[in-house]
């Protein structure tokens, strides 16, 4: 299918189908339960879900492939985030032509950046990528106050010019739109209990990654691919092979420098607004996380780690002292109180130390990341059947 | 002239800590090839470490005062700190005082033993693992301890104030006003740095260690047991990095990111001054602290705005490109 | 007129002279040994050649072109494919992956993008790949992943992906260093194999001798980075300098 292999073709279809019905997956409580906070099955969140999902594709395009650690990528997300913007502010709310220009511009900053950066390897490269996400940061932050509108972030205005929109006399601010179709606009399917949302805006973004994974298949399974893992294997023999690396890794930035310019349209067209925080380095290190927590350098590693990271962060940071003491109500208050004291530090506010916890423990024990892990529970079970007599199926490489 | 002397010193005391920071992750670099993203969250650790001193010493009991009465006509509550009570309102005083040098002391033990744990714990099994898992697994464990921090202390800055007789400021020779606090901050810095290389440079082990840092493998073949003097180097670069912080906090109020502030330009400073480099990561902390300084000056941000900003950034980007190694950096180390 | 000239390459370390005044020419077709004891300036000769080092003076010149100045990917483009101490592969990668790349830098070049197509669909690259790997032997370990080989294995893949370029002149480094005798024995078939069947010049830095009699046709012998002298391994053998200087016998 597509031209891919059967295998990558059933992963492709399988990421199409949770993602098209992820409206019904993600919100499988009753939404009067009291579980009904674990439901995920909301807009905003599904968009950030597939956005950073693409965000993070790209990412594991350039470090998955290549070994090179970028920890500045958010600039180029914030770039695309900015570009966007400016073109909802100047040419029209359509998001066609603010989502071609953030990627268009966040590759010509990738291509710039890793130009300067590849010149240097490892470590090096890792203190220069994240020097220059600074840099941008911090000029987006102060000097650059006329195109980022600094700290307040850049927001659109009702006298904004629109050249190829019709003339605003509403008063309230248009709404961004692929040619008419509004991206806020939602259809509620309410089924006995439950009610499940199916928004415009996350329907675009979600098609956006399936295309956005769609093409890292490709270039996975690329000679273009398999030069950039040859990159990461040995880089002397392939010198030493009449192949010059450097291209090949600048084109790989470029690339994944492009996804995330993606991830900052589509960021900016759900909800066009853009401030210079989405550039600091904490967001760059964010990404790193998801990738690495999925699994670096497979296939559907970084949008899992994606969805993961994301869903934590909305759904555990609500899990506060009165959730918890309401689940742990029947037992006695001792008991109670201690359980809510223990998990207390690891929830809500302080998601973010099992978010840490966690990474190390990935980092060190399982650094494939959960597909990884999903891979050994695989294997254990085949072994298992193995001695059952059954047919023993062979070990794929990773995916 | 006494402009240009103002700023130089201004420059100093971000330049001792940076330099202070930049020695640990140059020591740890060096002797153990790990490159350690929680660097800064030691350093941040060390300034909690005063904030723990003085609330320890603050540590007060109730009485009630009848000879006195508050606003509403009850009588008073007066809370009288422990020490005051031991050591007589005087002596007791002063102790509260001094809280953040006395946290030096508190600090150099703790921030030793948070080393040893860190590296017996954690980092020992990582050496023969890439760089870039040692740089995911320390980013871990910075986001880790900032959050216990956080969870113990809250997100916003508390105040550890200099004693009082080391807070004002002094007029230097030249007329130069000028906080005393961070004189003695630099001094400070300067003693540790001093005794840092005097201790590599006139002991045995500090002999052993550095031979390490050149060629750990036949240093390991002498039969030496290296690795256990790398886990004492861990913990003497922590602790050098906490007593940056212990000492900062008067310059800065102790917030749980600080940490994180400090380690990227810690990274940006140990590469500048050269890898695995000490003399160039104290040479380039310095220079940074000044150069950022002079780049705050109005001059420099009316003529470049944002220079400030960006000065160290652009620095480091130019120096890795025109001398890979850095300042003072050594052949062959991570290239 | 060989098709490796070098003329009076002079390199220095600091104080160190590592190479003087060193004249080295290569015929074509042969099998050419370069020999000397420890510190005698192989290693530095060697990576002059390939472009990781330059000379300070003094010219290498390849198949009438010079080859200083070029990038080590450019120098390969020329013809000089190189064969490391320990075995350099991509240890990542399946061992018909580590033949491909070879196959697709002979045919397209230092820098491509393939980014879309899938590389199974390059027949040409995958039948020259297969092919290659069967005049190895190989065929059978193709899904391999080549850092869980042997070393031999490894030397024979790595020998194989120098030869899927199509080279004229073939350098290895000490190919048998560290190998059991069995290994060494294989290696020293296969090079006399390729020598024999295939259109290419080698040029071999050894330690061993028991393999440079065995393969060379022709033995410069380096002591002290210069070229002591340069003749046939019979007259090699019954030379008393090359004896001093190897061996530390006085003759």
């Amino acid at each position: 299918m597509f031209g891919l292999n059967k295998k990558d073709s059933a992963l492709l279809l399988l990421v199409a189908i949770l993602t098209m019905l992820a409206p019904f997956i993600l919100n499988p409580f009753p939404s009067d339960s009291g579980l009904a906070q674990f439901n995920a099955g909301y807009p905003d969140l599904m968009q950030r879900f597939v956005i950073f999902g693409i965000f993070a594709i790209g990412f594991n395009i350039l470090f998955g492939l290549t070994g090179y650690l970028s920890f500045g990528h958010a600039a180029f997300l914030g770039v695309g985030s900015y570009s966007a913007v400016w073109m909802f502010k100047l040419l029209s709310m359509n998001i066609i032509p603010a989502i071609v220009l953030s990627v268009a511009i966040a590759g010509l900053f990738a291509l710039v950046i890793g130009y300067v950066s590849l010149r240097r390897t490892g470590i090096y490269f890792s203190i220069l990528t994240l020097a220059f996400a600074q840099m941008s940061f911090a000029l987006a932050y102060s000097v650059l106050t006329p195109i980022t509108n600094g700290e307040t972030g850049l927001q659109l205005s009702l006298d904004d010019p629109r050249i190829l929109d019709s003339a605003n006399t509403s008063g309230s601010l248009p709404v961004t739109s692929l040619f008419g179709l509004e991206m806020r606009s939602s259809f509620d399917l309410v089924v006995g209990p439950w009610s499940f949302t199916f928004s415009v805006g996350y329907y675009i973004c979600a098609i956006a990654m399936l295309l956005a994974f769609y093409l890292s298949i490709r270039i996975f399974r690329s000679p273009f691919g398999m030069m950039l893992r040859a990159i990461k294997s040995n880089q002397q023999r392939l010198n030493y092979t009449g192949l010059n690396p450097k291209p090949y890794t600048l084109a790989a930035f470029v690339i994944s420098g492009m996804y995330a310019g993606l991830a900052g349209g589509l960021l900016a067209s759900m909800d066009p607004l853009a401030g210079a925080e989405r550039m600091q380095w904490t967001a760059s290190g964010e990404v790193v996380l998801m990738t690495i927590l999925g699994g670096v350098g497979t296939l559907i590693g970084p949008v899992l780690g994606a969805g993961l990271i994301k869903y934590f962060e909305n759904i555990f940071s609500k899990i506060n002292d009165t959730v918890l003491h309401g689940w742990f109500g029947i037992l006695p208050d001792g008991i109670e109180d201690f359980l809510v004291s223990i998990i207390h530090p690891f929830v809500g506010k302080g998601w973010h130390l099992t978010l840490g916890i966690i990474f190390m423990l990935v980092v060190t024990f399982l650094p494939g990341g959960l597909v990884e892990g999903g891979q050994r529970i695989a294997r254990l079970f085949r072994s298992k059947k193995k001695t059952d007599g059954a047919d023993a199926a062979k070990t794929e490489p990773a995916e | 002239m006494d402009a240009i002397i103002l700023q130089i010193l201004n420059g100093l005391d971000k330049g001792s800590a940076y330099a202070l920071i930049a020695l640990g992750l140059t020591l740890i670099f060096g002797t153990l090839g790990v490159v350690n993203f929680a660097h800064g969250a030691l350093f941040m650790i060390g300034a909690f470490c005063a904030v723990f001193v003085q609330r320890l010493l603050n540590l007060s009991f109730e009485t009630v005062d009848p000879s006195k009465t508050d606003f509403l006509g009850q009588p008073l509550k007066v809370k009288t700190p422990y020490v005051e009570s031991w050591f007589g309102p005087d002596v007791g005083a002063t102790i509260i005082d001094w809280s953040v040098p006395l946290a030096v002391l508190f600090c150099i033990p703790v921030m030793v033993l948070i080393g040893f744990v860190m590296e017996r714990g954690l980092i020992k099994h990582f050496y023969k693992r890439e760089h870039a898992d040692q740089i995911l697994v320390t980013f871990g464990l910075a986001i880790v301890l900032q959050e216990v921090i956080k969870a113990f202390y809250g997100a916003n800055p508390i105040q550890t104030p200099a004693p009082e007789t080391l807070s004002g400021v002094a007029t230097l020779a030249g007329g130069i006003v000028y906080p005393v606090w961070r004189i003695v901050y630099f001094c400070f810095a300067a003693v540790i740095i001093g005794g840092v290389f005097a201790f590599l440079q006139f002991t045995t082990f500090g002999m052993v260690v550095r031979a390490g840092m050149a060629d750990r493998e036949t240093v390991g073949l002498l039969g030496i047991n290296i690795d256990r003097r790398f886990t004492v180097m861990f913990g003497i670069a922590a602790a050098v990095a906490g007593l940056a912080g212990v000492m900062y906090g008067p310059i800065n109020a102790p917030n749980y990111h600080m940490g994180m502030d400090f380690l990227v330009l810690s990274f940006v400073v140990v590469v500048v001054g050269g890898m695995g480099s000490l003399p160039g990561a104290v040479a380039a902390g310095f220079l940074l602290g000044i150069l950022e300084s002079f780049a705050s000056t109005t001059w420099a941000t009316t003529t470049i705005p944002g220079i400030n900003q960006i000065i160290i950034y652009l620095v480091a980007i130019i120096i890795l490109l025109t001398r890979p190694r850095g300042l003072l950096g050594k052949k062959g180390v991570m290239e | 007129m060989g098709i490796l000239e070098v003329k009076g390459v002079n390199k220095r370390f600091g104080g160190l002279q590592a190479l003087g005044d060193v004249n080295l020419s290569v015929k074509e077709n042969s099998v050419h040994a370069i020999i000397g004891p420890n510190g005698a300036g192989k290693s530095t000769l060697l990576n002059c050649l390939v472009g990781k080092l330059i000379p300070d003076t003094g010219s290498v010149m390849f198949d009438g072109q010079s080859v200083l100045g070029r990038k080590p990917h450019e120098i390969n483009q020329m013809g000089i494919s190189r064969v490391f101490q320990t075995p350099e592969i991509f240890g990542d990668l399946t061992v018909m992956e580590n033949m491909m790349i070879p196959c697709f830098a002979s045919r397209d070049g230092a820098f491509r993008m393939h980014a879309v197509e899938n590389m199974m669909a390059e027949k040409d690259i995958v039948e020259r790949a297969e092919k290659m790997l069967e005049d190895m032997n190989m065929a059978d370990k193709r899904h391999m992943h080549s850092a869980s080989m042997s070393r031999g294995d490894k030397r024979r893949l790595e020998i194989g992906m120098c030869l899927a370029q199509e080279p004229k002149l073939l350098l290895l480094d000490e190919p048998t260093a560290g190998m059991a005798r069995a290994d060494t024995n294989n290696t020293i078939d296969l090079l006399k194999q390729i020598s024999d069947e295939r259109d290419i010049t080698i040029a071999i830095i050894e330690h061993d001798m028991h393999v440079v009699f065995s393969l060379a046709n022709r033995i410069t012998v380096l002591a002290q980075g210069t070229p002591l002298v340069e003749d046939d391994p019979e007259n090699i053998k019954g030379n008393p300098k090359v004896r001093e200087a190897y061996l530390g016998e006085t003759a």
